[in-house]
């Protein structure tokens, strides 16, 4: 364990700068994160089958490896 | 001693037809392929002269074992890019040609969704009004069967074959953090209806021994299956049957190309005296699957105890040092080996810190934020039926309907290099020479299958090319050879054949 930790200490630089330019920005990137999802949610309840469970119920496979 | 990793991926697809109550799926895959042969590609056979899937690499062949096309004539066909497409069983399945890098069977993977895609558009055309077949790449109905998504790798004959399944079975256990699909539900035999959660893995439910010789029941996490499909006495080709089909192109290229690299560590002996082997994998895969927090110990068989991540932190730092001392050239040309292990040691440290920074690249964590959103939004739980739909929709090929589409996950190809690649084959395996004398002598060749072409030239007897090194047959070898030959008797004189 301690020597898992003492890697992580040494964790690549990219983490290192991606925690840094992360910070300052951060509730910026939540607005967004949340405005990208409500666009998503929108067009899943438009493109999700009708009858969900209808259409769950009628899918099985049989013979797989 | 490690040999260059050529490998391929199998994929059985999913296959319903909408709008129709009686619909046969044995048909229905059939029909989608046979469409496709007609629209766009050439119908070659495929030859099961050297097929024998009941040979076990422990040293014993079941008796009465027969690959299942045999004995129902289904079709089966190879396509110019070098793949094999065929029905199995119940469904379409795609085998990609081999491939000599990861990233090329990135693309080729690929390659075999649009395929898929193509072959639904010509199937179409040919249904009744209002009937529609759709196909789906995962590996699950959520009804307790399962559908395969198989690796292949290409392995040194030298390499015990118990070393090997002693020191990967850690590695395929937990590299589903990454490879992982997603599923909501349960289907482990015995397990109730009741427990509905979400797993990382669509596979795990389905693995009940930790090594076998079988595909369709008591499935094993190292299956034995030896059938090389090249030179027997030099290689082995390790069948690899518990992986998730995988959407995202990161998660395809980490499932291989770290495999990949785990395979040298085994050919080169390079785990030293650390010995990571598992006390119970069965119990493992399960448990490692059902907690998407990634915090669940699984313990080793020396009694320690560590997450599947630390685990694969492990793996990491001696594929790691591998490559310091010896390189990882065997993985793929081109700093092919070097650029997985740079994406693994990101991928493992983004799991650590935060896994939901990896919606946009591995399929589970995509999965699992769109599912704990739309709950959000709809005031649902896991249970509802919007939410089946919604996990079986991510995995729905058609652009309209696909919900993997719409979540803008990382690319690593380019789509017009996929769609080249449906029709050509890769440049630096025995795929190349297959997939161009089909292109160019179609009607010369009566069979093909991995490792050998038949050709007709209408005079008896048929003549047989074996292919039994994978890596010969490349554009490097043969293109001078194509090069100005005019008819395929031309070609096999110049071969010698």
């Amino acid at each position: 364990m301690a020597e898992r930790e003492l890697k992580k200490r040494q964790a690549p630089p990219r983490e290192t700068t991606t925690e840094v330019e992360e910070a300052p920005a951060a509730s910026e990137r939540g607005e967004k994160l949340k405005a990208e999802i409500d666009d998503i949610l929108d067009e899943i309840d438009e493109v999700l089958e009708d009858n969900a469970e209808e259409f769950v119920r009628n899918y099985v496979q049989k013979g797989g490896q | 001693m490690a040999i260059p990793k050529v490998c391929g991926i199998e994929t059985e697809y999913g296959i319903q037809v909408l709008g129709s109550a009686d619909a046969n799926p044995t048909s229905a895959a059939s029909l989608l392929i046979n469409a496709y042969v007609a629209d766009v590609a050439t119908r070659v056979g495929w030859d099961f002269e050297d097929e024998s899937p009941g040979r076990d690499a422990r040293g014993f062949a079941r008796e009465g074992s027969m690959p299942p096309e045999v004995e129902t004539h289904l079709v089966n066909t190879v396509l110019t890019n070098g793949a094999r497409y065929y029905v199995d069983h119940a469904h379409p399945e795609y085998s990609t040609p081999e491939c000599a890098s990861p990233q090329s069977l990135v693309l080729h993977d690929r390659a075999g969704e649009v395929v898929l895609l193509h072959s639904l558009e010509a199937a179409r055309r040919l249904l009744p009004p209002g009937e529609e077949i759709v196909v789906y790449k995962n590996n699950s109905d959520g009804k307790g069967n399962s559908y395969g998504c198989h690796e292949n790798y290409l392995v040194d004959r030298s390499v015990p074959f118990a070393r090997i399944a002693h020191q990967l079975s850690s590695h395929l256990v937990t590299r589903q953090v990454y490879t992982g699909a997603g599923k909501v539900g349960r289907e482990t035999p015995g397990s109730s209806s009741h427990q509905v959660c979400f797993q990382i893995s669509q596979r795990a439910d389905f693995f009940e021994e930790v090594v076998g010789l079988e595909t369709t029941l008591k499935r094993p996490i190292v299956n034995t299956r030896d059938e090389p499909h090249a030179d027997p006495q030099r290689y082995r080709r390790l069948h690899v049957i518990l992986g998730d089909a995988n959407l995202s192109e990161v998660a395809t290229l980490l499932k291989v190309g770290v495999t990949s690299i785990m395979l040298l560590l085994v050919e080169d002996d390079a785990f030293g005296e650390r010995d990571l082997a598992l006390a119970n994998p069965v119990q493992a895969i399960h448990e490692v699957s059902l907690d998407p927090t990634l915090r669940q110990l699984v313990e080793l068989a020396n009694g320690e105890k560590m997450t599947a991540l630390e685990l694969q932190w492990e793996l990491f730092d001696l594929a790691r040092k591998h490559a310091e001392d010896r390189g990882l050239a065997e993985v793929g040309p081109e700093g092919s080996g070097e650029e997985v292990l740079g994406r693994w040691e990101q991928t493992l440290a983004a799991l650590e810190h935060d896994p939901a920074s990896l919606r946009h690249q591995l399929d589970w964590v995509a999965k699992r934020e769109l599912i704990d959103a739309y709950c959000a939004r709809h005031g649902c739980g896991l249970d509802d039926h919007r939410i089946a739909a919604l996990d079986l929709q991510y995995h729905d090929l058609r652009p309209s309907r696909s919900l993997f589409r719409r979540l803008e996950m990382e690319r690593l190809v380019d789509e017009a290099d996929v769609e080249a690649a449906t029709r050509n084959p890769p440049r630096e395996t025995r795929a190349y020479f297959r997939g161009e004398c089909l292109k160019r002598y179609p009607q010369a060749i009566v069979a093909a299958n991995w490792d050998s072409i038949v050709f007709d030239l209408g005079e008896d007897p048929l003549r047989r090319v074996p292919m039994m090194e994978p890596l010969r047959g490349s554009a490097a070898h043969v293109d001078t050879l194509f090069d100005g030959c005019g008819s395929p008797a031309e070609l096999l004189r110049r071969l010698g054949a």
